[in-house]
């Protein structure tokens, strides 16, 4: 690693080379505001002209997210002239914004909120018109307002690096610029497939979830009997919105918060993921032994699942029929469990908190109803439920550790509990097929082949009983699609594939907490880098010290079926735990 | 007459010196800045890589502005043999023409002649004999002012919306597709061949010190002569305006001179001796700029014209950055706030510091620059804002919110000529006759008043004025 040797602010500095201004100053200590830039580079626009600083060399003031250090270059940060560029910069951008910053979502976590007392920017510096702003609530999981949009580009660079969709872009020019799908539509009538990555990186409140607390608050007041089940990946991040650490753990707080809200009963989707393994296990058995379509692949993803819809049709009959972990549980939830309780199916009202905003979508699809009950009745973000512990004055911090509700469906494996990690479906799945196949549990029940967390291919043959079974994963359809483009061509020499939507899997989903170096000033610079790591470790842990590693020796799933079910891919199975897929229109008819 | 000779003479020399004769004749870029062409071409030829690209920025947009336009038509045959001189230079194998789609006939000529070229052999494999391959390409623009800015220029080429990059990167070093590229004005390619064939000294033996050779013009607005001139660089502007434009028509008084278009500012009448060189403009608070030069005259109001530049720059901003994109639209605001009598002297040193901002901020010199006819109308006629502002008067009558058409009863006839045009039927007769006249006078119900100036073109008497 090459070094150069900068002044800021006249104080000598060695940095590494190839650094640019902002990256290096950050190294030494000194945050310059910014805001278009975003993640080493995924985001350089350099177009919001926040981060403005004098640097020798260079005519004029230089946007410090870009603009590389040079050997000798001497920074001022703080000179009157950077100082003031960089207030004004922020004043334009108040001008246009729209700043009813109480109703705000974003409030607390907004960027530009920061940027604005940081650099002393005031609100009323310019007055004047506003842009023609849109607002398109039509999509169920995500919310664009284009009247809090400042133009940085963030969303419209992580839509093609994740996926390769560019589904957001530019449209108009000057002051009429606003970011949008195609034609202005709405995300719902655009191949947007709600994965909610666009919603990670937004500064501002212009692209949020759909918020859906509305809806729960509601089933508290008709005096539903109101279930909560939390998915694993929420309990590793939650605690980034209480100040914990990245990484750390919250399940026992998390639990409690939940049951302090007014939840009836407190359940882990960790059951339902070990019911998941149990129907796709059987059904790619089934498919392996009985010439099935191969590869199977994974359809616990709706983000996934609403790609495959619209790009690739014609392979949907690869897709495991299989519910998704939360929608499975709600259906147990709404005929096993109502059964047990005597409480009717109607009267319950099932949210499940999640760290997806796709899952709002799929909550709502037709496939996903048994006899037109649905079988999840709201979803939650990660960040929607740490606002309702907020909203409703618990102190998270303060919370003891509960555990979940265990009648029934309290048990899980640590099979379940790793769903949350890219690779972590094919693990769970593996410990099982091999089970099934072998009669054994596989000694070295950790299948590290397979484990990772950055976006990318990785794939793994695993021996059963001297049967090969090539696998492979893929999170992030711009990795996803090269998976997808050898099975068109038959080229394929998969049997099993896992597909997460979001890259690095549940863990980086659409709807958790927002990592923002600029708000988490304990965490090390290159957080961004390592966060889904340290959230994924957190998992990963928490599978290690479950004594029960396999679903199919969760006790609790073996009575189920045994008490209602029958057997994996029983009729009764189909009929509550799996769904179907439909090929759908990229841009349909408004 | 010795088309291609200046490639043929190139093709002799090494690259290095084929960039020394185009350093030695001083030749500055056209388009707008007046960079060192050869400089340029060394800092490409200085980049490492197997593919680099020639580009010609045929997208010229200043408003009133067609020397490329001309040269295209003209000798499209120049512009190719220059571009391959060019890419001969730096080591580049293929060059674009990037051209607005509103010149159907230059880029019809200019299609022809690259089949023509190609036809004969002159663009290809191993041209004139040499180991030189070469070849050009040409892509259309939809027109966009921003386009003109090289690097908003290689995304539209690439296909991708025309917005400005970051720099560093420079082209020179990552350019189109991320290989390095040279991106040359229309007018300055049309340069090299001249250079190449009859040597530096040749060219350089026109010019100033630091400017050399001709430059087109694009001679309009308030003077005898319009269209375009070409012109020794040093040239005084009056020589310009008056010698070659025939001087401000109808006896009218000169104001003052905008060159460089949107990006430039205005010069007036103490200017009028200076010589045209990059550098003098600059001095003097305007530009080069690619060759715009409007002449204004009494009738000009210095508030409009600011205005109809910024409504330009506004329309035109790519909307990329955030100065660009809000502060030109906030510093139209104020003027159309001054021009509609609703200004106050906090707008005016508002205005003075957003222009500061959106200088000091922007990405690109179209920001960079939007507030030049701003800066420079202060300067000049910062009277002229302040009429606006403070007697809420219109010096030069042109801002119709400040101005009032009025009939003098004493010259009225009564013909009533003026009412039958007035689209607002706001014209009748007074009660007030004149001595030695037959009718009684017309009179303008203000009011109503459209401002749209029928009725003084049909008045015969001159009874009818603006105050």
């Amino acid at each position: 690693m090459s070094t150069v040797n900068i002044k800021i602010e006249g104080i000598p500095y060695q940095v590494e080379n190839g650094l640019t201004i902002l990256e290096a100053a950050k190294a030494c200590g000194y945050e310059i505001p910014s805001l278009c830039a975003f993640n080493h580079g995924e985001c350089n626009a350099a177009s919001c002209r926040v981060c403005l600083v004098e640097a020798t060399g260079a005519r004029g003031l230089v946007a410090s997210c870009v603009y590389p250090v040079a050997e000798g270059m001497e920074i001022k940060i703080s000179s009157q002239k950077a100082v003031e560029a960089r207030r004004r910069s922020v004043e334009l951008l108040l001008s246009n914004h729209n700043k009813n910053c109480q109703q705000c979502d974003k409030n607390g976590q907004c960027e530009l909120l920061h940027v604005a007392n940081v650099t002393g920017a005031r609100d009323d510096a310019f007055a004047g018109v506003h842009s023609e702003t849109y607002l398109d609530t039509l999509a169920p999981g995500l919310v664009r307002d284009t009247s809090k949009c400042i133009l940085c580009g963030r969303c419209i660079a992580r839509c093609n690096n994740a996926h390769a969709l560019g589904i957001l872009g530019f449209e108009n020019r000057g002051f009429k610029t606003f970011v949008s799908p195609a034609q202005n539509r709405s995300f719902a009538e655009s191949p947007c497939i709600q994965c909610g990555q666009c919603v990670n990186v937004c500064p501002t409140g212009a692209l949020m979830e759909h918020s859906e607390i509305g809806l729960v608050d509601a089933a508290f007041r008709a005096g539903k009997h109101v279930i909560v089940q939390a998915a694993p990946a929420v309990r590793a991040a939650l605690g980034e919105e209480f100040g914990y650490p990245v990484g750390t753990p919250v399940t026992g707080k998390m639990i409690a918060a939940l049951r302090r809200l007014g939840f009836e009963r407190v359940y882990d989707v960790n059951f339902g993921a070990d019911l998941t393994i149990m129907e796709e296990g059987t059904e790619l058995l089934h498919r392996l032994t009985e010439g099935g379509t191969l590869p199977m692949i994974t359809s616990c993803s709706p983000g996934w699942v609403n790609y495959a819809e619209l790009q690739y049709g014609d392979l949907l009959p690869h897709l495991s029929t299989c519910k998704s972990p939360h929608q499975m549980q709600g259906a147990i939830i709404k005929s096993y469990w109502a059964k047990e309780k005597g409480i009717a199916p109607e009267d319950i009202f099932v949210v499940s908190v999640m760290p997806c905003i796709a899952k709002k979508y799929e909550e709502k699809r037709e496939q996903e109803k048994v006899n037109n009950i649905p079988d999840v009745d709201a979803v939650i973000t990660t960040r929607e439920l740490a606002r309702m512990i907020r909203k409703s004055g618990i102190l998270f911090n303060r919370l003891p550790d509960e555990e979940w509700d265990q009648d029934i469906m309290g048990d899980y494996s640590g099979a379940g509990v790793i769903f949350g990690v890219t690779g972590g479906v094919m693990e769970a799945a593996l410990r099982t097929v091999y089970f099934k196949l072998t009669g054994k549990e596989k000694e070295e029940i950790v299948f590290t082949e397979v484990r990772g967390h950055e976006a990318g291919i990785r794939e793994a043959s695993i021996d059963i009983n001297g049967t090969t079974v090539n696998v492979a994963i893929a999170s992030g359809m711009r990795s996803a699609r090269v998976l997808l483009d050898e099975i068109r061509a038959g080229k394929s020499k998969y049997q099993f594939i896992e597909i997460m939507g979001c890259p690095g899997g549940c863990i980086n989903g659409g709807g958790q907490p927002y990592v923002r170096s600029c708000f988490l000033p304990e965490e090390d610079d290159n957080i961004l880098d390592t966060y889904k790591e340290k959230r994924a470790q957190a998992l990963y842990s928490e599978d290690e010290r479950q004594v029960i590693r396999q679903s199919h020796n969760n006790p609790q799933i073996i009575e189920l079926y045994e008490k209602y079910l029958g057997e994996p891919n029983s009729h009764l199975a189909h009929e509550l735990l799996h769904t179907s897929y439909a090929a759908r229109e990229k841009f349909p008819e408004k | 007459m010795g088309a291609f000779q200046g490639l043929k003479r190139a093709l002799s020399m090494d690259r290095q010196a084929v960039i020394d004769e185009v350093l030695a004749s001083g030749l500055r870029g056209r388009g707008g800045a007046g960079f060192p062409t050869g400089r340029k071409w060394q800092f490409a030829y200085g980049s490492q890589s197997d593919t680099k690209y020639v580009v010609c920025n045929g997208d010229e947009g200043d408003p009133g502005a067609f020397m490329d336009r001309s040269i295209l038509e003209g000798n499209p045959l120049a512009v190719i043999e220059g571009m391959m001189i060019a890419g001969y230079a730096i080591g580049a194998q293929n060059g674009y023409f990037y051209v607005r789609a509103e010149y159907p006939i230059a880029v019809n000529r200019l299609r022809k002649a690259i089949a023509q070229a190609r036809e004969v052999g002159l663009l290809g494999e191993n041209i004139l004999g040499t180991d030189f391959s070469f070849d050009c390409h040409l892509r259309l623009g939809a027109g966009a002012f921003v386009c003109g800015e090289e690097t908003a220029l290689l995304n539209s080429l690439e296909g991708k919306r025309g917005m400005p990059r970051p720099r560093p990167p420079f082209p020179a070093v990552k350019g189109l597709w991320g290989q390095p590229t040279i991106i040359n004005n229309v007018e300055t390619l049309a340069c090299v061949p001249y250079i190449l064939r009859e040597g530096a000294g040749e060219f350089a033996s026109v010019g100033t010190e630091r400017s050399k050779g001709t430059k087109v013009f694009a001679l309009g607005g308030k003077v005898n002569n319009v269209g375009l001139v070409e012109v020794p660089m040093g040239t005084t502007l009056r020589e310009l305006i008056y010698d070659i434009g025939g001087g401000i028509p109808n006896g009218k008084k000169f104001k003052a001179i905008q060159t460089g278009g949107p990006s430039g500012g205005c010069l007036t009448e103490e200017f009028l001796d200076e010589p045209i060189d990059f550098d003098n403009l600059v001095a003097k608070g305007s530009m080069m700029g690619s060759g715009g030069a409007i002449v204004m005259d009494e009738d000009n109001c210095m508030v409009d014209v600011a205005k109809f530049y910024m409504e330009f720059i506004c329309d035109e901003s790519c909307g990329k950055c955030t100065p660009c994109r809000i502060g030109t639209k906030r510093m139209l605001e104020i003027l159309t706030k001054i021009t509609e009598g609703k200004g106050t002297m906090h707008d005016l040193e508002e205005l003075e510091e957003l222009s500061d901002t959106v200088k000091t901020n922007s990405l690109c010199a179209l920001g960079q620059t939007s507030a030049n006819p701003i800066n420079s109308t202060i300067a000049h006629f910062k009277d002229e804002y302040i009429a606006h502002i403070v007697d809420k008067k219109c010096p030069a009558h042109v801002c119709k919110s400040l101005m009032e058409y009025h009939i003098d009863p004493d010259k009225c006839i009564g013909c009533g000529k003026c009412a039958k045009g007035c689209p607002a039927n706001c014209i009748e007769r007074s009660d007030y006759t004149a001595p030695g006249h037959k009718l009684a006078s017309m009179k303008i119900n203000t009011q109503e008043c459209l401002k749209c100036g029928n009725c003084i073109s049909s008045c015969k008497f001159n009874a009818i004025e603006k105050r």
